[in-house]
């Protein structure tokens, strides 16, 4: 098959882009078109499928094959694609609404099944589409249209979430740290099997500031723990602070309080760590682990193992004859 | 006890009605089907009708927990598993008093006595033993031992503890066997192919087979009541015993056949479609793809999933998971992608009658959708007809790249009957072309643009240079496919998705009137009913009144001479195992005065029902 060279114009449809002038969604389709024209994807091979709400509008934008479904059904759809079709690279984009709300169902059965699926959430912790209700990731205590007095609801921790449904690639990222987003596509495009994605949208309309401690000049460095597989946790502006375990559970500490063999090595294989990190924050409003929680490949993918046991079924059985199953449960003749 | 009777040649009938009934766990559906086996490989034509609790194990010995298989078999063609049993096979008291009402007077009773003490008749609720209180005195009555005899018949055999009377189902089967003169090499030889791996059961169940056989031959209580029903008349060719889900699924593999997809099932399970999907996770080897799903909204999904992907794709449901599939199936008709939608209707509304027939989601396959959002409907009409059924519902999909509702019922699904099997390389060629290249002159390539004949759009998938483009369901511009909020479009494009299915009516056959007589009265049915009003038919023409019969394959759009046809008949009666659904139809469509004959009792018509009502109108 020859190489053909993309750019990121390559990758956008003739239609324009209709999200809210400021939107975070506009920096993730360009970092999504441009991690597309740099990974050696063919485009008739891409296929995004996402369900309803803003960021469902994604595949419009793309011009590559995609399908704009209906409101959390897009991990059921797209799993239904890539079992068909193997031969694909599937993407499913949604909001928290989409993908943790009404969709919740499909996500963790995707993610379980450990269907060759690339799902980036992008979570704004708002109903956008419908104009400001609070989300399944919305703080306890917001106040929006549906919540007048507070919301009462306690909100999901999407990455414990995730890693709850044994997803086999956890990670998270933000729309304001485009690079960082390239980096985390990449690393899940590579990985075979579900790859679950959360990205911190800010959405200016509904939930503006949302991520301000991860995204605002002063505060950012201090909260921004990046992961890296196989490096020691520590973050901020002059890496002063670590991450330890105490008592079974991740722990911010001072760096230099704790002995440099106590901060904890990062291990994206280990499920009792990443569980553990994905608990540091619950809400984006302090220091907040980025990058890749988890990724093990020790399970095979489904569509994998749908596609062998038809393999397995012809070379025992032979390919099917229809005029011979019909005759299977036995036969006799008149005249 | 017993004394040795001289063999006598079995008297002939020309048909036999006989229903086992026992606790649902005594084995009654398998006596019944084993029963049905022999008697096909016999050459009788017959017809079945099993029925059995929601509940996989109600408590044992209650009304509740009564399964029942009844079965007719004939000389000649008949129809249905027939009105009134001749024979009843009660193994316990709440067998013989849920059945007991049905069975024909003077008919036959085998009763396994030993089932007849306090408690089980009290679980039963009879006061008094009817065995011995007179209230089977205008029966014929055969008291077995059934339990004695076959722990007697199993005991050298090696199976010990509860599966020494497991196998008293056989006991109850041999003895059918011999007062209907079946041959029991069919069953024998089912027994060893299903235990062979566990000969010492196997040779428990043949041991009590042959016992309770024995038992027919020897004892005084039968004698003089061997009877045999003579192989039917059939139409010369090969046929094999079928059920309705079987076929169904079958249909499906050779309907992928005949267009050159893959096919790609999405089911959650559910009473009783569930046998689609064991069926069709048997033929991988055809490259048929199962997938179990999370639920009823995900199977429908995931199908549309791989129907974009170029598959044939296909989800199973019952009506309540219809009702969950709504959403997505407005979205497959908006993307116009092909998709079966397959409803094994069952006695309705919510969890309803899992296990009974009802023909009550016409309206709803028809309706049930948000938006205007017109579909094909296809109807099975018996176990056997369910294949050409899937077969149509598939070339129609494709054809038109649009869902198509394929109706089967709970009658069709669990009966079964002889088929006459389509001869080999027999199988129609509707072999699908994906689109390949861009259709517009500035070289993009445009979803919506449509057939000039069927107004089909093409089916590029995924995979195919240059052909890139997105689908969703927001209204569509006409030709582009680019979203449109556009008020002309949205009129155009709605208008165009209802002439689309509606112009399926040329290319469907006419409905066929058998009407040799020139009636004056016509009767017209759909779906399960067909056996039963054919049977009513015969009755009313065999006394000597003319009646027209037709039966609908295709509910919407209706073959395109169905207006003329039921406007030449003074009088149209449409009996349907509903409160009136394709009355209201047709009454809507043709603004014809047709009557309905209606039940919703959990039971198919009997034949006289409908005998009755049509010699009132006639």
């Amino acid at each position: 098959m020859t190489t053909i060279e993309y750019t990121r114009g390559d990758f956008q449809s003739d239609q324009e882009v209709r999200w809210c002038p400021g939107c975070g969604d506009y920096t993730i389709l360009a970092s999504v078109q441009k991690f597309m024209a740099a990974s050696g994807i063919r485009r008739e091979n891409a296929v995004f499928i996402s369900g309803i709400g803003c960021a469902a509008r994604f595949p419009y934008y793309m011009s590559t094959y995609g399908m704009h479904s209906i409101h959390g059904r897009a991990p059921a759809v797209a799993t239904g694609l890539a079992t068909a079709r193997p031969d694909l690279s599937v993407w499913v984009v949604g909001g928290d609404g989409d993908m943790m709300s009404i969709g919740g169902n499909h996500l963790i059965h995707a993610l379980r099944r450990n269907v060759n699926l690339k799902i980036l959430m992008f979570n704004n912790q708002i109903y956008g589409l419908t104009k400001g209700q609070y989300s399944p990731t919305s703080e306890v205590g917001k106040t929006t249209k549906s919540s007048p007095m507070g919301s009462i609801d306690y909100p999901f921790n999407p990455m414990s979430l995730a890693l709850g449904a044994e997803a086999t690639f956890v990670a998270r990222t933000l729309d304001m740290d485009p690079k960082h987003t390239g980096e985390m596509l990449e690393a899940a495009y590579a990985h075979k099997g579900s790859a679950f994605i959360e990205i911190y949208q800010n959405c200016n309309v509904f939930n503006d500031k949302a991520f301000i401690a991860l995204t605002g000049k002063e505060d950012r460095d201090s909260n921004r723990i990046y992961l890296e597989h196989g490096k020691p946790i520590r973050f901020g502006q002059d890496m002063e602070k670590a991450v330890v375990m105490h008592n079974g559970e991740a722990t911010i500490v001072d760096a230099a309080a704790v002995d440099e063999t106590a901060i904890l090595i990062h291990d994206q294989t280990n499920m009792t760590m990443a569980f553990a990190l994905s608990r540091l924050s619950h809400s984006p409003t302090g220091p907040t682990p980025l990058g890749i929680l988890r990724s093990v490949e020790e399970r095979g993918t489904y569509d994998d193992g749908v596609n062998a046991q038809l393999a397995e079924a012809k070379s025992k059985k032979g390919e099917g004859n229809i005029d011979d199953l019909i005759r299977s449960l036995g036969t006799w003749t008149v005249g | 006890m017993s004394t040795t009777i001289e063999d006598t040649e079995p008297e002939a009938l020309d048909k036999v009605i006989i229903r086992f009934a026992g606790d649902s766990g005594d084995g009654m559906q398998l006596a019944g089907n084993r029963f049905t086996d022999a008697s096909a490989a016999f050459g009788n034509d017959l017809a079945t009708f099993p029925s059995f609790p929601a509940e996989i194990r109600a408590p044992a010995g209650t009304l509740p927990g009564v399964s029942s298989f009844q079965v007719q078999i004939a000389d000649f063609d008949i129809l249905t598993a027939g009105d009134e049993p001749d024979v009843l096979v009660a193994m316990n008291p709440a067998a013989l008093k849920s059945n007991l009402a049905d069975l024909r007077p003077m008919g036959t009773i085998v009763i396994n006595t030993e089932a007849f003490e306090e408690r089980n008749l009290a679980k039963a609720g009879y006061t008094e033993n009817p065995l011995t209180d007179g209230s089977l005195n205008a029966y014929k009555v055969i008291e077995v031992p059934m339990e004695s005899l076959t722990k007697e018949a199993v005991k050298d055999t090696g199976v010990s503890g509860r599966d020494v009377l497991r196998s008293k189902n056989m006991f109850a089967l041999g003895l059918m066997a011999w007062l209907y003169s079946r041959p029991l090499e069919p069953t024998i030889d089912w027994i060893n192919a299903k235990f062979g791996k566990k000969p010492e059961v196997a040779e428990a169940n043949i041991a009590t087979l042959k016992a309770g056989y024995n038992f027919g031959f020897t004892t005084e209580a039968t004698k003089n009541s061997a009877v045999t029903v003579k192989p039917a008349d059939f139409p010369p060719g090969e046929y094999t015993t079928i059920s309705g889900n079987l076929s169904l699924a079958w249909g499906l593999i050779a309907g992928a056949k005949a267009a050159g997809l893959p096919l790609f099932y999405g089911s959650y399970p559910i009473t009783p479609a569930s046998d689609i999907l064991h069926e069709l996770s048997r033929h991988k080897n055809f490259g048929v793809r199962t997938f179990q799903a999370e639920d009823e909204i995900a199977a429908i999904s995931a199908s549309v999933g791989a129907a974009f992907g170029g598959h044939l794709a296909v989800t199973g449901t019952s009506g309540p998971g219809l009702a969950l599939k709504s959403e997505a199936l407005s979205l497959a008709m908006m993307i116009e992608l092909p998709l079966i939608v397959i409803n094994v209707q069952r006695g309705g509304p919510s969890t309803g009658l899992p296990t009974k027939p009802e023909q009550s989601d016409l309206l709803f396959a028809m309706y049930g959708r948000h938006g205007e959002s017109p579909l094909p409907i296809v109807a099975a009409s018996s176990p056997s007809d369910a294949y050409e059924a899937s077969v149509e519902a598939v070339r129609i999909a494709l054809k038109y790249m649009t869902p198509v509702i394929l109706l089967s019922d709970n009658s069709v699904a669990t009966g079964s009957e002889p088929w006459r099997l389509p001869e080999r390389d027999s199988l129609p060629d509707f072999k699908v072309t994906f689109a390949t290249k861009p259709n517009s002159p500035d070289g993009e390539f445009m979803p919506y643009v449509r057939d000039p004949l069927t107004f089909a759009r093409q089916w590029a998938v995924p995979g195919t240079p240059g052909l890139e483009h997105r689908i969703g369901g927001l209204e569509k511009e006409e030709v582009s496919g680019n979203v449109s909020y556009n008020p002309a479009n949205h009129q155009l494009m709605t208008d165009t998705r209802a002439w689309k299915v509606a112009n399926i009516a040329n290319d469907i056959p006419p409905v066929a009137v058998d009407d040799p007589d020139g009636a004056s009265t016509l009767v017209i049915g759909w779906g399960s009913t067909l056996p039963v009003i054919k049977a009513a038919v015969r009755r009313v023409r065999n006394s000597g009144k003319p009646i027209a019969h037709a039966h609908l394959r295709h509910l919407n759009p209706f073959p395109a001479n169905l207006g003329e046809v039921l406007r030449s008949y003074d009088k149209v009666l449409i009996p349907e195992l509903n409160s009136g659904q394709l009355v209201r139809l047709i009454r809507a469509e043709y603004l014809v005065d047709a009557v309905g004959l209606n039940k919703v009792s959990a039971l198919p018509f009997k034949v006289t029902e409908i005998e009755t009502k049509l010699l009132e109108m006639i």
